[in-house]
């Protein structure tokens, strides 16, 4: 499915830059944890994220950002509104199929303490009933793509591994059926500063090499326009800014000034 | 005459006794385990079922052995007197903590591996069967083993309703008054006790995820 680029059309208009259909789109979603919740967790989102983009979610805890990413491969259902995921409201997908499609990289990285690294990385492509080989081939592949060696970890434990290595692992993990999008909720968050910095750096070879949609939830205003293509900042359950990184720097918006201000507090004590 | 006297005069009646003993735990502990780690299972996804299933378990727990002896006795079927109603009463003793440690295992499984597995797209029996079940395996374990030593000692009860076992000797013995012939029943009794918790325990910190 094509969107009509030609005459009317501006462009300068960021819309029409894709010719083809966002991967994901919020249209007015609303998420209420109970039906008569006077307060929503999420409000009037509307959103499109392209193949190839990565959205940073900036916002403080509780303005929702996590919930944003759990409506998308329905760990949580969305009250109202549209959500589309390739096209197809959610509602429509089962909602198996969708993960499977979906990426997912958590904080805590959730690896499987009772199984292997290898067993592990190659969880979806087996649920996916790919043969074997391919599943052996995709799990070298994706260890490599993360800067880890295949062979030598392959039958070690997460147990046995560091916090970077275990992240590196949960990235390959959700990489491996190779799905269209990717959600990462705070993926660098546990980390200590230097090994952050060096998957922050390893994550924007990545983003570029695997162009998928990438939606990465984070509170460091640092760390979004770092990664982000397109930085979204929620508050309260609203998205009440989007910018590039560089136009998000001269956003007038109080609570963009604010992250900015606290960002640079940070960089000023130690100067 | 002493212990050493009877045991040795007695050593091939002591000898089945055991075996008798054995084959009560066995039996009851494998249908106490084919009942108890099912329905542990099921609860985990019936929440609403849970108070209900621990508290029958429970209420069989707190009878007292030989008054639930005493109930079953007269019912048809599984009562009367002799092996059948003693196993009965040993499975209901056996169940609470399997069921309770089952229960409590698989549910107990940090909550970001649970997230990750249904967010990989694993379906419910799936996350159950590959995800919870083996990391709840040492506490079913641990289950099975509490269930063990209890059914052992409960065992010796199960004489007195005509089941045999090592309690024959101890009731014999005490209607004698002979310390003897006591402990010709309760030494073994105590040492496949101790012994049973030792290897199950072994066993319950081989298979320890950590």
């Amino acid at each position: 499915m094509l969107t009509p680029v030609g005459e009317g059309v501006n462009r300068n208009d960021c819309e029409s830059f894709y010719v083809t259909e966002p991967s994901i789109e919020f249209r007015h979603v609303e998420y209420r944890i109970a039906i008569r919740d006077p307060r929503p967790i999420l409000s009037d989102v509307s959103l499109k994220i392209h193949q190839g983009e990565t959205i940073t979610l900036l916002g403080r805890s509780g303005s929702g950002k996590t919930t944003m990413l759990k409506l998308i491969n329905r760990l949580r259902n969305h009250t109202s509104g549209d959500l589309l995921v390739e096209g197809l409201r959610v509602k429509d997908w089962n909602p198996i199929q969708l993960r499977r499609r979906i990426g997912y990289v958590i904080q805590e990285v959730g690896l499987f303490p009772h199984l292997t690294i290898q067993e592990n990385v190659s969880l979806v492509p087996g649920l996916e009933d790919w043969l074997a080989e391919d599943i052996a081939t995709r799990y070298v592949e994706v260890m490599q793509l993360v800067g880890l060696n295949a062979k030598e970890y392959a039958n070690r434990f997460p147990r046995e591994l560091s916090g970077g290595q275990r992240q590196r692992v949960g990235v390959a993990r959700a990489l491996a059926a190779d799905p269209a999008i990717l959600l990462m909720d705070e993926p660098f968050g546990a980390l200590d500063p230097v090994t952050r910095a060096e998957l922050q750096r390893e994550f924007l070879a990545l983003a570029r090499k695997v162009s998928k949609a990438i939606v990465l939830v984070t509170h460091d205003v640092r760390e979004a326009l770092l990664l982000g293509t397109r930085v979204v900042l929620l508050d309260a359950g609203r998205i009440i800014a989007e910018a590039s990184p560089r136009e998000f720097l001269r956003l007038d918006q109080p609570v963009a000034r604010e992250f900015i201000a606290a960002s640079e507090l940070v960089l000023g004590a130690a100067k | 005459m002493n212990v050493w006297q009877f045991v040795s005069s007695h050593r091939i009646d002591i000898l089945a006794a055991t075996r008798e003993h054995l084959i009560l735990v066995l039996i009851s502990m494998g249908i106490a385990v084919a009942i108890g780690i099912p329905i542990g299972m099921t609860l985990v996804s019936r929440p609403y079922l849970r108070s209900a299933a621990l508290a029958v378990a429970s209420v069989f727990q707190t009878i007292p052995s030989l008054a639930l002896f005493g109930f079953l006795i007269p019912l048809p079927l599984i009562g009367g007197i002799g092996t059948r109603t003693a196993i009965v009463a040993l499975v209901l003793y056996a169940l609470l903590p399997i069921l309770r440690n089952t229960y409590v295992g698989l549910t107990g499984v940090d909550p970001a591996i649970l997230e990750a597995a249904e967010a990989m797209g694993m379906t419910e029996d799936q996350i159950l069967f590959r995800v919870r079940l083996p990391l709840a395996t040492s506490f079913i374990l641990a289950g099975i083993r509490t269930a063990t030593v209890i059914t052992i000692g409960v065992a010796t009860i199960a004489a007195a309703i005509g089941a045999g076992g090592l309690g024959t000797f101890i009731f014999r013995g005490v209607a004698m008054v002979s310390n003897a012939v006591i402990l010709a029943g309760a030494i073994p009794a105590a040492l496949l006790a101790l012994l049973a918790d030792f290897l199950l325990g072994l066993l319950e910190r081989r298979l320890r995820v950590a």
